[in-house]
């Protein structure tokens, strides 16, 4: 059955906290969940207070603050810090988000913070979700371009028109924040592709130069790779790129009715 | 317990069996019965609504005619299949045990059939008068 209470040895557990140097203008608490592979211990919430006026204005700068100047144990994914890498992907407020886009101003109404890794995955050390599966799902769909006819002696053209068919779906940045809101992906991820590799499996069905959109769909053709999608829309409404992917879904769907009617 | 996939590429597994180049028969037919249960739902709420109040033998001869006869049966067998394909959703969802899904599967279906069968009869005695 679908698993709707944590296993006994990941139920999460108080943890320490740690205050802020006396005489911090704007303290700030952030609740951020631990776990590390080696002690043998359950996962555990610490509590960590930062002075905001001396940090930043975004999460990811209170989690660097927190790393730098608090506790170097503290583990988390980060690289461009300006919302295009998606390393920093975590479930902040309790929202799927991004560490980096997110200002602290704008979590909790002004409450503490709660940060903790990408939901349902498997946890590698404190925010670091393990994501082999995602991008082997992500493989699966062959994310590239493919063609029968010879290779031309320039670029393969495409009309403006066409191009504009792959807004909104080519800004996606595979940070997984999409696939782990979706219930469907937590209940039947090991068999459902998720939102985000179905929205790039659309991505090359939608581009007009990709010679392979039968295959593509018919590697889709399926009552849990693509049939899981029960239009839940959490995955519109948690990405940090304000993209759809719902639609891209629905897209393919739309195709699947299309070429058998 | 040990994974008996554990040393299986993450890729492998992924792909595993394959797609089953099934399921927009599922996802079509869903739409359809919905669809059709709009105006049969409609249809029969306005029979029921006239029969509000009205003794045994009306509530026979109506159901009995052969246009409310026809709406009734046509809603019973769309709603039933619209059950079926619903519940198993659920089913595939939710249940995970492999034995445990082909069961519920199997009980889904012949309860639908059975059950949406004698409903059907049921109303084709009154509208034959058998």
């Amino acid at each position: 059955m679908a698993e709707f209470t944590l296993p006994k040895n990941s139920k999460v557990k108080a943890g320490k906290t740690w205050a802020a140097k006396p005489g911090a203008k704007q303290p700030r608490r952030f609740h951020i969940y631990r776990w590390n592979p080696d002690d043998g211990q359950n996962p555990q919430v610490d509590i960590y207070e930062v002075d905001m006026a001396e940090c930043a204005p975004m999460v990811l700068d209170a989690l660097i603050k927190i790393k730098n100047e608090i506790d170097p144990t503290l583990t988390f994914r980060r690289s461009c810090r300006e919302g295009v890498c998606g390393s920093c992907a975590m479930n902040i407020d309790g929202t799927n988000t991004l560490a980096c886009t997110m200002a602290v101003e704008d979590c909790a109404k002004g409450g503490d913070v709660k940060i903790y890794p990408l939901p349902h995955m498997p946890v590698v050390k404190d925010l670091v979700p393990d994501l082999t599966q995602f991008y082997a799902q992500y493989a699966s769909i062959q994310p590239w371009m493919q063609t029968q006819s010879a290779t031309p002696s320039r670029e393969r053209l495409q009309s403006k028109e066409d191009r504009q068919k792959l807004d909104g779906y080519y800004e996606c940045i595979l940070c997984a924040c999409c696939s782990t809101s979706c219930p469907s992906y937590w209940w039947n991820g090991d068999r459902y592709l998720g939102p985000a590799v179905l929205l790039q499996a659309w991505r090359w069905i939608a581009d007009s130069r990709d010679e392979m959109t039968g295959e593509r769909l018919d590697n889709l053709e399926d009552p849990f790779r693509l049939y899981r999608c029960h239009t839940i829309m959490n995955c519109a409404k948690t990405c940090p790129k304000g993209l759809n992917p719902a639609r891209a879904i629905a897209e393919i769907k739309k195709l699947m009715v299309e070429r058998r009617l | 317990m040990a994974d008996a996939n554990r040393y299986r590429s993450p890729l492998a597994r992924v792909r595993g069996l394959g797609a089953a180049k099934t399921g927009t028969e599922h996802f079509w037919l869903q739409r359809v019965t919905a669809v059709g249960l709009i105006p049969l739902v409609i249809l029969f709420v306005i029979y029921l609504l006239g029969l509000v109040g009205a003794d045994l033998a009306t509530v026979k001869a109506t159901l009995g005619r052969p246009v409310p006869a026809t709406i009734t049966i046509l809603l019973l067998v769309a709603a039933f299949w619209h059950a079926k394909l619903g519940i198993q959703v659920i089913i595939e969802d939710y249940v995970h045990h492999e034995g445990t899904k082909l069961a519920s599967l199997l009980l889904l279906s012949f309860a639908c059939i059975a059950i949406g069968l004698a409903s059907v009869l049921a109303v084709l005695k009154l509208a034959l008068g058998i």
